[in-house]
């Protein structure tokens, strides 16, 4: 990329600082949206990661949500299980909900799910095509079935079952806790832009180029000298490290880890890959955006929808959902902001 | 490199060693509890294999799109549950004859197929495929939903087709229905292997599926191909749909996980082979019943998918599948 000069360099700074200040208003002047607001932060890293893998790397992913709940789970076991038992075996029960325990457990989580990532990435990542797809599709399959137990006792005394985990503490520094939520909010919400700038940082440096690259063609790449499996690895184990935290916060928000589809499952990964989609693949701030779009899209019908029709409820948003995906996917296949940002362009052309 | 090369051999051949024998010991663990006849094993084996049918029949309908689109369908399992639940609506509802009900579902599915092809995937057929495989899951979920929206969540059956005491072999019996799922899949495998490989017709979908440039300069549409291969998918995802509907129950989100299974037997088989799809298909219902039978009913599952890295470990274009697949991927 040529070097740019003057402000433009400083483009994604900027973008991200006013990024900032927008969200950051959000608990002051809009209460209500704290929640809502908290998932789409959440749900934005996992995205961000996911366009990295699919948008840059062109590498799909359908059990990116196995990597999500690997985060949540680690945390879970380790804060209410495991960190306790070890207090206890140590001889200090005092230290059993000791503030420092849960970000040891977020950490533990990434280095967890980064290795699971790397297994499973080393040997289908030198296949083609949609191998990638087909081996974390199975993944996520597997790993939902451990969460719910798999029919096995031992597996359900550690994942908890069907019910999962309850009683997940919240997180905390010494004496002050990230709660209430609106504090909790600004935790997320700057984990998230750090992942943000990390990610922007990552694409448009050397190796996002080399990304970009493979993308383009996995064949001119290699001859190019560029180590292709080594990249793409790199970049799976990233997007699953990215899953992770999210998961871990989203475990820690929640206070809880349980095995529901829409969480962790098959249904699970479908909607991050259409947060993703709708975002625009090729666009690491529009990960953010698709993921407001599904979340708010599907808060809104869920609101609608029983107006409008008599007797509809439950999963009849998932209806209109359909559609408008498909709509979106028609008349915007960059996704949305790429759209917008071409429809700016285009009108202000015209009018110039 | 020839050491690295030799020791990545080793250590892998050790790994899946070590699984082999965990899995092993497990096994010979639970059967020390039970007692497995013979019969119970073929018992097993019939049950896996009109599991299997369905699959198939699935997988078939992903081989047939992507060959000819490149497109992975991920509504391919929502035409089974419309099958099923158009036969059921107009057999219990309007009182047709069960094989009229059946013959007209399918083709009232066939013709949903065709729609979603035209309004869904032809206006956006220049985008890239990920963007055409997200358009198919919006049409699964919106499928899904409006299934919910008329028929609710309640689990419905048809009759059998035939009635008569379970056939009985060599001490396992296999119900009139099992018979039907496997005898209706075999007809269908016979049919399609003429339409592909003696009328004009097929002679087309294959040429756009080896390469679609070369087709269009033979004068052949690949868009008109387009829409034949989701109108034969979606008749073939209904036709499992009738079938199976008298041999367990329809609900309306029965679609994502027969998909998501159809698509493992797909990519078993290689993804591009329609021979590869059917015994994909089959292996995934026999490792399904055999690992439900022998373990505990979750993992099941857990041991189709096991084997099915391990496929894709030692052979990854699958059973069937040519050394590289031709076309991008998703």
């Amino acid at each position: 990329m040529i070097r740019e000069t003057g402000w433009g360099r400083y483009r994604n700074y900027i973008g991200v600082i006013i990024f900032a200040v927008v969200v950051g208003l959000v608990p002051v002047l809009a209460k209500k949206y704290v929640h809502v607001m908290t998932l789409i932060g959440i749900h934005s890293i996992v995205t961000m990661g996911l366009c990295l893998l699919m948008g840059y790397a062109g590498q799909i992913s359908l059990g990116q949500a196995a990597f999500y709940g690997l985060g949540a789970y680690s945390s879970a076991i380790l804060t209410v299980k495991f960190f306790p038992w070890l207090s206890v075996q140590m001889g200090q029960p005092d230290l059993e909900s000791w503030w420092v325990w849960p970000w040891v457990a977020i950490l533990v989580g990434m280095v967890f799910t980064a290795m699971v990532a790397y297994f499973i990435g080393a040997p289908i990542l030198r296949l083609r095509g949609n191998y990638l797809a087909m081996a974390t599709l199975g993944f996520g399959i597997v790993v939902h079935g451990i969460f719910k137990g798999f029919g096995l006792d031992f597996v359900r005394n550690i994942t908890g079952g069907g019910t999962g985990i309850p009683g997940v503490p919240r997180l905390a520094i010494g004496s002050f806790a990230f709660w209430p939520k609106e504090i909790y909010y600004y935790l997320v919400w700057a984990t998230t832009l750090l992942v943000l700038l990390l990610s922007l940082n990552i694409v448009n440096s050397r190796v996002g180029r080399a990304l970009r690259s493979v993308h383009g063609s996995e064949v001119a790449a290699n001859t190019l000298g560029i180590d292709t499996d080594r990249y793409k690895l790199q970049v799976l184990v990233l997007s699953a490290i990215f899953a992770s935290v999210a998961g871990s916060f989203y475990a820690h928000y929640m206070t809880v880890a349980a095995p529901d589809a829409h969480s962790y499952g098959f249904t699970a990964s479908v909607n991050l890959l259409v947060m993703a989609a709708i975002g625009g693949l090729a666009s690491i701030w529009g990960a953010p955006f698709g993921a407001a779009a599904v979340i708010l899209i599907k808060d809104t019908i869920r609101d609608v929808m029983p107006k409008l029709l008599k007797y509809a409820s439950g999963e009849h948003e998932i209806i209109a959902f359909g559609l408008i995906l498909v709509l979106i996917m028609i008349f915007m296949p960059d996704g949305v902001t790429v759209w917008l940002v071409d429809a700016v362009r285009r009108t202000r052309r015209r009018t110039a | 490199m020839q050491s690295t090369r030799r020791t990545k051999k080793i250590f892998n051949t050790a790994v899946v060693a070590l699984v082999g024998i965990a899995l092993l010991w497990y096994f010979v663990k639970i059967y020390q509890g039970r007692n497995f006849t013979p019969s119970i094993i073929l018992q097993f084996v019939l049950s896996g294999l009109s599991t299997g049918s369905i699959y198939a029949l699935v997988a078939l309908g992903f081989v047939v799109i992507h060959n000819v689109t490149g497109i992975i369908n991920l509504a391919q399992g929502e035409f089974v549950m419309l099958g099923g639940m158009i036969a059921i609506e107009l057999h219990k509802g309007a009182h047709l004859p069960l094989l009229v009900a059946a013959v007209l579902s399918v083709l009232a599915v066939t013709l949903i197929g065709a729609l979603m092809e035209r309004l869904t995937i032809h206006p956006a057929r220049h985008s890239p495929i990920v963007t055409l495989v997200i358009i198919t899951i919006g049409f699964a979920f919106a499928t899904k939903g409006i299934a919910l929206l008329i028929w609710g969540t309640d689990p419905y059956s048809l009759p059998a087709f035939s009635k008569g005491p379970p056939l009985d072999i060599f001490g396992a019996t296999i119900t009139h229905k099992q018979l039907w799922i496997v005898g209706v899949t075999a007809v269908i495998l016979v049919g399609l292997y003429f339409l592909f490989e003696r009328t004009l017709l097929g002679k087309a979908l294959r040429a756009c599926a080896v390469n679609r440039t070369a087709a269009r300069l033979m004068g052949i549409s690949p868009e008109r191909m387009s829409l034949f291969s989701f109108a034969l998918s979606a008749g073939l995802g209904a036709v499992g749909g009738v079938v199976f509907a008298p041999a367990t129950y329809i609900t309306y989100d029965m679609g994502a996980p027969l998909s998501v299974w159809g698509f493992v037997a797909a990519i078993m088989g290689g993804l591009v082979s329609s021979p590869g799809a059917v015994i994909g298909g089959l292996i995934m219902g026999l490792l399904g019943s055999l690992g439900k039978g022998f373990t505990v009913a979750g993992l099941g599952d857990a041991i189709a998918l096991l084997v099915l890295f391990l496929i894709l470990f030692f052979r990854p274009s699958g059973i069937f599948g040519a050394r590289e697949t031709g076309r991008e991927g998703l």
